[in-house]
C-alpha cells in the first residue's frame, strides 16, 4: 500500500512542523499562560510522533508524565504568581543575540555529528519490538538496583518537600 | 439456538466485515483500509453524542423520580425527543464572549475538551471483538488521555477572566490531580491479575464460571471497584464531588461565562466521560462483556448503564463535599487503602482459597477500621462557661 505509506510519511512531517511552530511559540509568546499551552501542544505532538513510530508505550507515558503532570504543575505555578491576570512579559533581553549565536553553533555541531554517524539499519534492529511485559521484566530483573535507587531518591525528595513546606512550629511565648 | 445467539452476539462485527467484503470486490486495498477506519470512526463519533443526549434525558427522568416529580414528558412520548429540542435550543442561543476574555483560548477550550472524551471511546471493549483499537497498552492510554482533561477546563476558566470561573478551574485542577492517583492505583490489581494492559485481555481474564468469573467477586476486586468508581465520579466532576461547578457557591464554576453551543460542548464532554469511565469500570471489575445467555454488547451496555444510574442516584442522594474533606478523603483514606489492596492482590495471586478469603477480609477490615479511626475529625470538647454572678 504505497499510497498509505506516503500519507503516513507526509503526516509525520506535518506533525514535526507543527511541533516546531508550537515550540517557537513557547519561547516567543508574551503571555506566560499561552506559553504553557504551547508547551502542552508541543509535548502532545511529540507523543503523536512516538505513536507514528510504533512506540505506543512511550507515547502514553509522555502524555501521562509531561502533559498530565509537568504542564499541570507549570499551570499551578502560574496560578500562584501575578501572571495569572494575563500580564505580558518580554521573553528576550540584551543577551539574545549571543544566545542565538551559541545556539547556531550548537545546531551546526549537531548537524555535523548526525551526518557523520553511520546509521546502520540491520534486520535485527528492524524486528526488535519491546513489549510492555519485557520492559517490566527488565525493570524487575536486570535493572532492579537502579530502579530501587530511583524509588528511594523519589521518596527522599517527597519527604524533603513536605519538610520544607511544613509550617514552622509556633514559637513559645515567653 | 446457540447459533442464533452467536449471530446476534457478533452482529455488528459481521455487518462491518460484510461491508468491507463488498467494497473489496471493486476497490483497491488501501481504500478498503481507509473505509474500515472511517466506519469505526463514524460509529464512535455518532455514538458519543447520541449517548450523551440520552444520558441527559435519563438523568433528568431519574432525578425527577427521586425528587417526586415526573421529569421531562412533553416532547414526544415519554419526553424522548427532549434531547433534540435541547440541541436546537443550544444551537440557536446567542454566543456571548466576555469583553475582556482571551478570545482564542475561550473558543479553543470547549473544542479541546471533547477530544480526549471521544478518544477514550477507542479502547472501550463494547463487545466480543468490538474494541475499536485493540491497543496492547489500552489501560495506560485511558489513564494518559483522561489526564489531559484538566487542561481544557483550566483554559476555559482562565480565558473567561471571571473570578468564579477561575476559582472553579483551580478547584478542578486540584481535585482531578488528587483523584487521579487513587484511580490509577485502584486499577493496578486488575492489571496484576490479568497480566496485561490491554482492555480486551482484561475482559478475557475474567472468562469462565458461566461468564460470571468477574473480578468484583473477590475481596480485592470489590475494594478496587468501589475506590475506582468513587474516583471516577470525582474525575468527571459529578455530585457529590461537583465542587468545580458548585452552583450555590460559584454560579456555575469553570463554565460560568459560556453559553449556547460552547456550553453544550462542556456538558457533552462531561457526560461522555461519565459513560466511558463507567464502561472502563465495568470492563475492569464487572467482567466487561462477559456474562451468561445474553449477547456480549448487551451485557456491556447493561452494566455500564447500571453504573451510570448509580452515579445519578449519588447525585440525587448525597450533599456536596467540603473542599478540605474532599482532599482529605482522596489523600488520607483512598490512597492508603489502594496500597493495601495492591498488597492483598499480590497475596491472592499465590493462594486463593477459603483461608485467603478470611485473611483478606480480616486485613481489609482492620485497615478500614484503622483508617477511619485515623481520619476522625477533631472535635474540640464542648466548653461550659457557667454564669456566675
Amino acid at each position: 500500500m504505497p499510497i498509505l505509506e506516503m500519507a503516513a510519511k507526509f503526516g509525520t512531517y506535518a506533525v514535526m512542523a507543527v511541533i516546531l511552530i508550537f515550540a517557537l511559540g513557547v519561547v516567543t509568546l508574551r503571555n506566560i499562560f499561552h506559553c504553557a499551552l504551547c508547551l502542552a501542544a508541543a509535548l502532545i505532538g511529540t507523543a503523536v510522533l512516538y505513536v507514528a513510530f510504533r512506540a505506543e508505550y512511550l507515547a502514553a507515558i509522555q502524555i501521562l508524565l509531561y502533559v498530565g503532570a509537568v504542564v499541570t504543575l507549570i499551570i499551578f505555578a502560574i496560578m500562584l504568581t501575578e501572571h495569572l491576570a494575563g500580564k505580558t512579559v518580554r521573553q528576550n533581553n540584551s543577551q539574545s543575540p549571543l544566545a542565538i549565536a551559541g545556539l547556531l553553533g550548537f545546531v551546526a555541531l549537531l548537524t555535523v555529528v548526525i551526518l557523520k554517524t553511520p546509521w546502520p539499519v540491520t534486520q535485527t534492529a528492524l524486528k526488535a519490538k519491546v513489549s510492555v511485559m519485557a520492559l517490566g521484566e527488565a525493570l524487575m530483573g536486570t535493572y532492579v538496583f537502579p530502579f530501587e535507587v530511583i524509588s528511594i531518591i523519589l521518596i527522599a525528595a517527597l519527604i524533603g518537600t513536605v519538610v520544607i513546606a511544613k509550617k514552622d512550629a509556633p514559637e513559645e511565648r515567653l | 439456538m446457540t447459533k442464533i445467539l452467536e449471530f446476534i452476539d457478533s452482529i455488528f462485527v459481521a455487518a462491518k466485515a460484510w461491508i468491507l467484503c463488498l467494497l473489496g470486490h471493486f476497490l483497491p486495498a488501501w481504500i478498503v483500509v481507509l473505509v474500515s477506519i472511517t466506519i469505526s470512526g463514524v460509529v464512535i463519533l455518532c455514538l458519543g453524542p447520541v449517548i450523551m443526549m440520552y444520558l441527559t434525558l435519563l438523568e433528568r427522568k431519574l432525578i425527577g423520580r427521586i425528587q417526586n416529580r415526573y421529569g421531562p414528558n412533553r416532547v414526544g412520548i415519554w419526553g424522548l425527543l427532549q434531547p433534540i429540542a435541547d440541541g436546537i435550543k443550544m444551537f440557536t442561543k446567542e454566543d456571548i464572549v466576555p469583553a475582556n476574555a482571551d478570545k482564542v483560548i475561550h473558543l479553543l477550550a470547549p473544542i479541546a475538551i471533547v477530544v480526549p472524551a471521544l478518544m477514550i471511546f477507542l479502547v472501550v471493549p463494547f463487545g466480543k471483538g468490538m474494541t475499536t483499537v485493540n491497543l496492547n497498552i489500552g489501560l495506560l492510554y485511558f489513564i494518559a488521555v483522561s489526564s489531559i482533561t484538566i487542561l481544557p477546563i483550566f483554559m476555559g476558566s482562565w480565558a473567561s477572566r471571571n473570578k468564579y470561573s477561575l476559582l472553579g478551574g483551580m478547584r478542578t485542577a486540584a481535585q482531578m490531580i488528587s483523584y487521579e492517583i487513587p484511580m490509577t492505583l485502584a486499577v493496578v490489581p486488575a492489571i496484576m491479575m490479568s497480566q496485561s494492559l490491554a482492555t480486551n485481555a482484561i475482559v478475557l481474564a475474567q472468562a469462565g464460571g458461566h461468564g460470571l468469573n468477574w473480578f468484583i467477586f473477590t475481596p480485592w476486586g470489590i475494594v478496587g471497584f468501589i475506590i475506582f468508581f468513587l474516583c471516577a465520579t470525582a474525575e468527571c466532576n459529578r455530585p457529590p464531588f461537583d465542587l468545580p461547578e458548585a452552583e450555590s457557591e460559584l454560579v456555575a464554576g469553570f463554565h460560568t461565562e459560556y453559553s449556547g453551543m460552547k456550553f453544550a460542548l462542556f456538558y457533552m464532554a462531561e457526560y461522555m466521560n461519565a459513560f466511558t469511565l463507567c464502561g472502563i469500570a465495568a470492563t475492569l471489575f464487572l467482567g466487561g462483556w462477559q456474562g451468561p445467555f445474553l449477547p456480549s454488547w448487551l451485557w456491556f451496555f447493561g452494566k455500564t448503564f447500571i453504573l451510570i444510574c448509580v452515579m445519578i442516584w449519588f447525585r440525587g442522594t448525597f450533599p456536596r463535599f467540603r473542599v478540605d474533606h474532599l482532599m482529605a478523603f482522596a489523600w488520607k483514606f483512598l490512597l492508603p487503602l489502594t496500597l493495601i489492596n495492591i498488597l492483598l492482590t499480590a497475596l491472592w495471586q499465590f493462594t486463593s482459597n477459603l483461608a485467603a478469603w478470611c485473611g483478606s477480609i480480616l486485613v481489609l477490615g482492620i485497615s478500614l477500621w484503622t483508617l477511619v479511626k485515623l481520619n476522625r475529625t477533631f472535635v474540640p470538647e464542648k466548653r461550659h462557661y457557667p454564669l456566675e454572678s
